[in-house]
């Protein structure tokens, strides 16, 4: 990914609307996890990052489901980390 | 060097409730209107407040404006500006009936009314008993409401500036305010926003303190840009906390916990509650847990390598009653403390959660500031709205529910003002020549600097001194030492020191440019909290305790009045409270109690 593309991104998840996404998704990339990705894998992380928060910290808690199979693997990734 | 100047009827900096609410009576008025945005408006933090805006429609039960404005009052400790809490207590029905006809979707009644639940401090006839007033969407309730009041502004041709940083107010000789200097960070670009009206909504500063349920983006931008550009910050000794948030992340952990059982431990295991409150013990207020919590940790029982957090222990319980009871507990701890809560203790601590104070404005939304003998003399072109204001509605505690109402209510106020101002002529000020030199010159100092302070460590610096010297519960001469340092803080704040020089999507630049920010808050905070002697809603000092003749700690013969503070000299001035009510007779002054 391209240097202004990843900052874009990682501005997009440090700067969240709800506190426990800030930590979630700073720990991951600065933590190396976003690092580990194959180009696909970032994209459907991308798209992670893109959702409302909502939304996605109920799939980050198991609230909910999704069944993308590009996206799942990320989210059980991001549960983890 | 040539900078951009864009020239708009009105500028709005924060895209959350309160600038998202201005955003409308502006440009619904035909005025062309930017707002500036660090994020996509549905990513503000308004986003995060769930429990409902508080609103006397006597949907389910009766209710009263009257007696809305005696519990803010109240829940204010008398600091609140009695105009403004009836002003916006009046005005709650009529901007959550608007809401409701933007799209917001409200829970309803059987009969398709608007549901109304009860919450804290809101009760009925005076403080009588509990009434439901709080209107919600779900736990959804702010981020509808951004939803909502995001799709008018759309259709009233809002112009919206999304990933864009405010960086310095615009002033000139006479005082009047023209615009902001801002940075789009896509490119790095300077611009001049040149207005006619300039409205900030920058929400509140939870990130100066360690433990903070605040979003990262929560660093008090509007109130850094005031205090660079000379108008006093007022009453920031008042913020609010809650008592157990996981500690170095500031996730809330639900009042819940303790209701099923859990049990606050020192570093030694003891159940410390039971001296403090032989009878409640671990179910007393919060008031009384979260001093209790800070006392331990201020004499030295805390736990971790820096002894600055306690236990929240629920080891004992049966894990089917952890699960079914307190869904979401077990994955926080394991997310965000690295504790499986099942077998070990969670690490706690006190944690803020609302600013009070903010920069000083009638209740029309209009800033204002001494000037020439007058408190409030107000600042031509200048408006703000939403935690960033400081109106004062929430005094020295805030109600719950009623930040949200805040928002709406001076968000509309602060436009409407301004929709008033241009209406009657207000025009477009000549710019300074020195317009953006300040702004300039701070980003080159940024960019140029060498063997300059650690932006990060910096900021962990100020957290830590804000938590240990200004948390839930003061103690005097921490607050003395808190002073001191905290003016060391600064001086790091000003000098600092960033490795990414490019242009575009710097993100360690605008981290920077946020830290210089916070410094202001933290600042105006810590001398602010020293300064009061008294205790007072949320200022609570182990030196002025309950006794027969201040009860609660609380001096109305000496403090009953606001604090500004002036960041140009760090001095304070005082200012009377406004205990006389538009319309009604003033809540007369009575010892807080629930």
């Amino acid at each position: 990914m391209e240097r202004a593309d990843y900052e874009r991104l990682r501005w997009r998840c440090i700067r969240r609307a709800l506190l426990e996404l800030d930590i979630t998704l700073t720990r991951f990339l600065d933590g190396g996890g976003f690092d580990k990705l194959s180009d696909e894998e970032q994209q459907a992380f991308v798209e992670l990052a893109d959702m409302e928060d909502y939304d996605l910290w109920d799939l980050l808690t198991g609230k909910a489901e999704i069944d993308d199979p590009r996206l799942a693997p990320i989210v059980a990734l991001l549960r983890k980390s | 060097m040539s900078i951009p100047v864009l020239k708009f009827d009105a500028v709005i900096v924060g895209a959350g409730g309160a600038g998202l609410r201005s955003a409308i009576q502006l440009s619904e008025a035909g005025l062309k209107t930017a707002v500036l945005s660090k994020v996509f408006p549905t990513r503000s933090h308004t986003v995060a407040a769930q429990g409902g805006v508080a609103a006397s429609l006597g949907n389910s039960e009766e209710d009263h404006w009257t007696w809305h404005m005696y519990d803010t009052v109240k829940g204010s400790d008398w600091l609140g500006d009695q105009d403004a809490i009836e002003f916006m207590c009046k005005k709650a029905n009529e901007v959550v009936v608007e809401l409701e006809h933007y799209g917001m979707p409200f829970d309803r009644t059987d009969n398709g009314k608007i549901y109304q639940r009860p919450f804290g401090g809101h009760m009925s006839n005076f403080g009588e008993k509990p009434v439901r007033r709080s209107c919600a969407a779900a736990d959804r309730t702010g981020h509808a409401m951004l939803h909502a009041m995001y799709q008018r502004n759309v259709k009233a041709n809002t112009q919206f500036f999304v990933e864009w940083m405010a960086l310095d107010l615009i002033r000139d000789e006479e005082g009047h305010v023209l615009g902001v200097t801002a940075m789009e960070m896509e490119t790095g670009q300077i611009v001049i926003f040149h207005a006619r009206a300039t409205i900030f909504a920058t929400g509140g500063a939870g990130r100066i303190f360690y433990s903070s349920t605040n979003a990262f983006i929560n660093t008090g931008d509007g109130l850094g840009m005031a205090a660079r550009a000379g108008i006093p910050l007022e009453d920031m000794e008042f913020w609010q906390f809650h008592p157990t948030g996981v500690a170095g992340a500031g996730v809330l952990i639900t009042e819940g916990v303790r209701g099923e059982g859990g049990i606050l431990r020192n570093s030694s295991k003891e159940r410390f509650m039971e001296r403090y409150a032989p009878n409640a013990k671990d179910l007393a207020s919060r008031d009384v847990v979260s001093r209790a919590m800070a006392t331990e940790i201020k004499e030295g029982r805390g736990c971790g390598v820096n002894k600055d957090y306690v236990l929240l222990d629920i080891t004992h319980l049966d894990p089917a009653t952890i699960m079914k009871r307190l869904p979401g507990i077990h994955e926080i701890g394991i997310q965000f403390a690295g504790v499986d809560c099942l077998k070990e203790p969670l690490p706690v601590v006190p944690t803020c959660h609302y600013q009070m104070g903010g920069i000083p404005t009638h209740y029309s939304g209009r800033v204002v500031m001494p000037k020439d003998g007058d408190m409030n003399s107000v600042v031509p072109g200048f408006y703000a709205g939403g935690e960033c204001a400081c109106a004062s509605v929430h005094g020295a505690n805030r109600l719950g529910t009623n930040s949200l109402l805040d928002l709406l209510v001076f968000g509309k106020s602060a436009g409407d003002s301004a929709v008033e101002d241009l209406k009657a002529g207000r025009a477009h000020r000549e710019l300074p020549k020195d317009v953006a030199d300040k702004t300039l010159a701070r980003i080159a100092a940024l960019d140029n600097r060498k063997g300059g302070a650690n932006v990060h460590e910096t900021r962990l610096a100020m957290q830590r001194t804000m938590q240990d010297h200004a948390g839930v519960f003061r103690f005097g001469d921490m607050l003395k030492q808190g002073v001191e340092k905290i003016l060391e803080v600064e001086k790091a704040a000003r000098q600092l020191e960033i490795k990414d020089k490019s242009q575009a999507w710097n993100t360690a630049r605008t981290e920077a440019l946020e830290m210089e920010n916070l410094i202001e808050v933290a600042k105006a905070t810590m001398i602010s909290a020293e300064a009061r002697k008294e205790s007072r809603g949320a200022h609570v000092r182990d030196d002025a305790p309950d006794t027969a003749e201040f009860p609660n700690g609380r001096n109305d013969k000496e403090w009953l009045k606001h604090t500004l503070f002036s960041p140009v000299d760090n001095s304070i001035t005082y200012k009377p409270v406004n205990m006389q009510p538009l319309t009604v007779e003033p809540v007369a002054l009575k010892t807080r109690s629930y």
